[in-house]
């Protein structure tokens, strides 16, 4: 049994079921992100382990605890919002130790603990700020640190870095990484954002439209999708149509190529997958499918340039890396791509 | 368990509402013996200083409107226009009839407006009129001002202005015919405010000794019985109307907004 | 000689304040000059001496008590007014209950905040005075005879009771923003973190509409400190309060004393902008967090 248990979870809103059937076992220092549109269920997921929402049906159980029925204020939980949510009334300082004093912790340690989270989060000179003196990227630091303050068994992460810009959003999912590998804590993590979710999760679980739709780690979600969605949702993904020649053997024909895909396959039509950097501009060693295209855009976005190119059956986008020798085709010319069979995903509906 | 308290917090307000309204009418109508009728209406309409006071005050709001528009219009434009660094000084000045106390106001008109000083606006019935209608439009400045001023700043004040210049339009044009379109629901709400205080105001014009509808009212109260209950109802039909009309125009030029 | 460049601007901007002139010579002559004339007023002798004595003189018990008297209607009325439109507005915003409840109340609100004067008088005597509707229903009905218990509309309590009518819908127009913005994060925050419902209100929710509420009491306070026409209206002068006692001083000086008279209105002068500066800082204050 792990450490927290969803099991069998499900919420409906009058005829709407938001979360259908949602099971996950999430083991003691793990870093789990629900990864999703938005409407998809995952912040009703976080809310009903939080305790604001109650499930319809379904058992949530955190250490063998039976958390449903249990008010939110006693489940000993840690949760960050994505609007900050800070108390505008109350100091950096009160803030952090707000659930200590709740606690009954007294003084001396309560000041002690405050003053280990506001140097665990690098704002230890900002104890008697209000909140509106702060930047987002300070508050919503705060707010972690008010989280953590009281030790909770679990950490929950609504969307935290959606409100903040660009640049400080890469800098905190790194600090907040960190730091949650640094306590240890158990951690469920909510976002529409891919990148994010793949480049600080243990796991990933892909949601949409109230079904989790795959469980993985960022390297299985990103490189063997199981279904569409997943493919669609997680990364860029070129679809091609290909025709299959020989169901039994997995031999199919690509705008004229011939790939050999080892496996059985229906007969008709497929729709493969590949991800823009298993395809090679030219022809190299152990890509054995070969597809003539034309180029019909340069984006140079730095250390990679993202090139389109038509190949008749499907535009395809693909890597490459940049070189001082080696400057990038220019549209309209003649290119020739090759990619490996066992790069190529096969499509569910 | 909060929706019960909630339920009882509504209900008390509402009866606290209700009551008073339920009362008076229901004693308006109680003139003749043992039976409802209109006969309070009837003898108030038909009293010819109710005829004549009421005319004197509309006639009065609506003159406070004129003047109000006039003075409140231009000024809250060309603070917006070219003197933002006036705005916290000309705010504070309109906040200040709401904390000075008009009585204390019209004292000092009755001091500083004698039939012995620079300007005996007193002396006269014109002038005492005139200095009424001035007073009015201090008691309404705070209403009158703020309305503008939120009218305008939802309005691009300085481009319209740019765009009116280059087309030729000098400042009464500009004023007339291109800010004044443009903020209008926002003076009609501040029109109906004007019109509601005049309309019901009694300090000032006793004081200065003007026969309008307050003093009317108030020495109505003092001598009958009825006839004061049917005018509160008129009274109050007043106020509702005004704050009925402001919600009608402001929705109305919302339509006319999302439908641009 | 100036230098050469702040020339054009300096008479730039004269002109611009020409702009509002009308608007200045208004203002000064219509509210500022006539409330500085009274205010100079309470401190000069007949003569035109500058004196302390009129002021001083305000201190003789019986104007003392018109003042407590006034005092002590303004606070009961803005006090209670504040509780009860609390507790409304708390309802419509936080209470569950229906959705269309809430824009009917604030509009109705409205008007009835703005129905005060004459008018509210006969209103409230025709509810609770001597023949009144709920008067008469309380002494038919139940044998309850409110004059027999010690009410009048025309009392302390009565005063009190009819100022109430502006005053709550008052407090629920200004308190119904506030607790819009009591935003749910708060509310769920403070649960996640183990305090209770009433140890949020207490510890959160209550600090942050203090100011609010604070300044409200103190704008409700002067609102009804000033409020002359209900009460000449449903009291005629039986009940001395200063700003009856003033009417009567300005229409005959019933004090014998035309400068006792300045400085009573300068007296009201200070209370209401001590009331309403109390209110703008507080509101100043509440606004810093929330911006």
């Amino acid at each position: 049994m792990a450490f927290l248990d969803i099991e069998h979870l499900e919420k409906s809103f009058g005829p709407m079921k938001v979360v259908k059937d949602f099971n996950l076992g999430i083991e003691k220092g793990e870093f789990i992100s629900l990864l999703g549109p938005s409407g998809c269920g995952k912040t009703t997921v976080l809310r009903m382990v939080a305790g604001f929402e109650t499930p319809s049906t379904g058992a949530i159980r955190i250490d063998g605890a039976d958390m449903v029925g249990l008010r939110p204020n006693r489940r000993k939980i840690g949760m960050v919002f994505q609007a900050y949510a800070l108390f505008p009334n109350l100091t950096v300082a009160q803030n952090v130790g707000f659930g200590l004093k709740i606690a009954g912790v007294n003084r001396t340690d309560a000041d002690a603990r405050v003053a280990e989270m506001l140097a665990l989060i690098g704002l230890s000179d900002l104890g008697p700020r209000y909140p509106f003196q702060l930047s987002g990227g300070q508050q919503q630091r705060v707010a972690l640190a008010r989280a953590l303050a009281p030790r909770p068994q679990v950490l929950l992460l609504d969307e935290p870095l959606s409100a903040l810009d660009a640049k400080i959003r890469v800098s905190l999912r790194t600090e907040i990484r960190e730091i949650q590998q640094r306590l240890g804590i158990t951690t469920i993590f909510v976002t529409h954002d891919q990148e994010e979710a793949l480049s600080i999760s243990d796991r990933i679980v892909v949601m949409h439209q109230g079904i989790a739709d795959q469980v993985g780690s960022p390297y299985e979600i990103y490189n063997r999708p199981s279904t569409r969605f997943v493919a669609n949702f997680v990364g860029t993904l070129n679809v091609i149509e290909a025709e299959v020649t020989d169901p039994a053997k997995g031999h199919v024909r690509i705008a004229g190529a011939a790939a050999d895909l080892g496996r059985a396959l229906p007969s008709g039509k497929v729709s493969l997958a590949v991800r823009p950097e298993m395809i090679s501009l030219g022809i190299h060693p152990g890509r054995e499918t070969v597809l003539d295209g034309t180029i019909t855009d340069v984006h140079f976005l730095g250390s990679v340039i993202r090139l389109k190119a038509d190949i008749g059956a499907a535009v395809l986008a693909f890597d490459t890396f940049n070189a001082t020798d080696a400057p990038p085709p220019k549209a309209g010319a003649r290119v020739q791509l090759s990619l490996s069979a066992k790069d190529l995903l096969l499509l569910q509906d | 368990m909060t929706r019960i308290g909630a339920w009882i917090a509504l209900a008390f307000g509402l009866g606290y509402f209700a009551l008073p309204l339920i009362g008076m009418t229901e004693f308006s109508l109680k003139m003749r013996r043992g039976v409802y009728s209109f006969d309070a209406y009837a003898k108030v309409l038909a009293d010819p200083r109710f005829q004549e006071t009421f005319g004197y005050s509309v006639f009065m709001a609506l003159m406070t409107i004129a003047f109000g528009v006039l003075l409140v219009v231009p000024t809250a434009y060309w603070v917006r226009l070219k003197l933002p660094r006036a705005r916290p000084f000309v705010e504070f000045v309109t906040l200040l009839p709401l904390v000075i106390p008009a009585i204390v106001i019209v004292f000092g008109y009755i001091r500083m407006f004698n039939t012995s000083s620079f300007l005996p606006l007193t002396g006269t019935a014109t002038g005492t009129n005139l200095l009424l209608m001035f007073g009015y439009a201090t008691l309404s400045l705070p209403y009158m001002y703020r309305a503008v001023d939120t009218g305008l700043r939802t309005i691009d004040v300085a481009t319209l202005t740019e765009a009116a210049q280059s087309l030729g339009a000098g400042w009464t044009v500009i004023i007339a015919r291109v800010i004044l379109p443009n903020v209008l629901v926002a003076v009609l709400s501040g029109a109906f405010v004007t019109f509601a205080i005049v309309m019901g105001e009694f300090t000032m014009a006793a004081l200065l000794n003007r026969p309008a509808f307050g003093p009317y009212m108030q020495l109505l109260g003092a001598n009958r019985a009825y006839e004061p209950a049917a005018l509160a109802v008129i009274a109050f039909a007043i106020t509702w109307a005004c704050m009925g009309l402001i919600q009608l125009v402001t929705r109305f030029s919302k339509h006319t907004k999302a439908a641009r | 000689m100036q230098p050469p460049t702040p020339a054009p601007s300096r008479r730039r901007l004269s002109l611009d304040w020409l702009g509002i002139a009308p608007f200045v010579a208004f203002v000064a002559l219509f509210l500022i000059l006539p409330t500085m004339n009274i205010v100079l007023g309470a401190f000069r002798t007949p003569a035109g001496d500058y004196t302390l004595a009129n002021v001083r003189g305000l201190f003789t018990p019986s104007i003392m008590a018109s003042y407590w008297i006034s005092i002590k209607i303004s606070l009961a009325s803005a006090i209670l007014g504040c509780l009860i439109g609390f507790s409304v507005a708390a309802a419509i915003v936080l209470g569950g209950l229906p959705k269309w409840i809430r824009s009917p109340m604030l509009t109705f609100s409205g008007v009835a905040s703005n129905f005060a004067g004459v008018p509210l008088a006969f209103a409230f005597l025709a509810t609770l005075g001597p023949v009144g509707l709920v008067t008469v229903f309380l002494r038919t009905q139940f044998g309850l005879d409110l004059r027999m218990m010690g009410f009048s509309i025309l009392s302390f309590w009565g005063l009190t009771i009819t100022y109430l009518f502006f005053q709550i819908p008052l407090m629920i127009l200004i308190i119904t923003p506030a607790l819009d913005g009591l935003k749910r994060e708060w509310r769920e925050a403070a649960a996640i973190l183990g305090a209770t419902g009433f140890q949020y209100w207490r510890m959160v929710a209550f600090p942050i509409l203090f100011p609010s509420i604070l300044g409200t009491l103190a704008l409700l306070f002067a609102n009804s400190f000033g409020a002359v026409a209900t009460a000449i209206a449903l009291t005629g002068s039986s009940l001395s309060i200063v700003p009856i006692l003033l009417f009567a001083q300005i229409r005959g000086d019933v004090l014998g004393d035309p400068h006792l008279g300045y400085a009573l209105a300068f007296g009201m002068i200070v209370i209401t902008g001590v009331a309403n500066g109390l209110y703008i800082w507080l509101r100043a204050r509440s606004e810093r967090w929330l911006k």
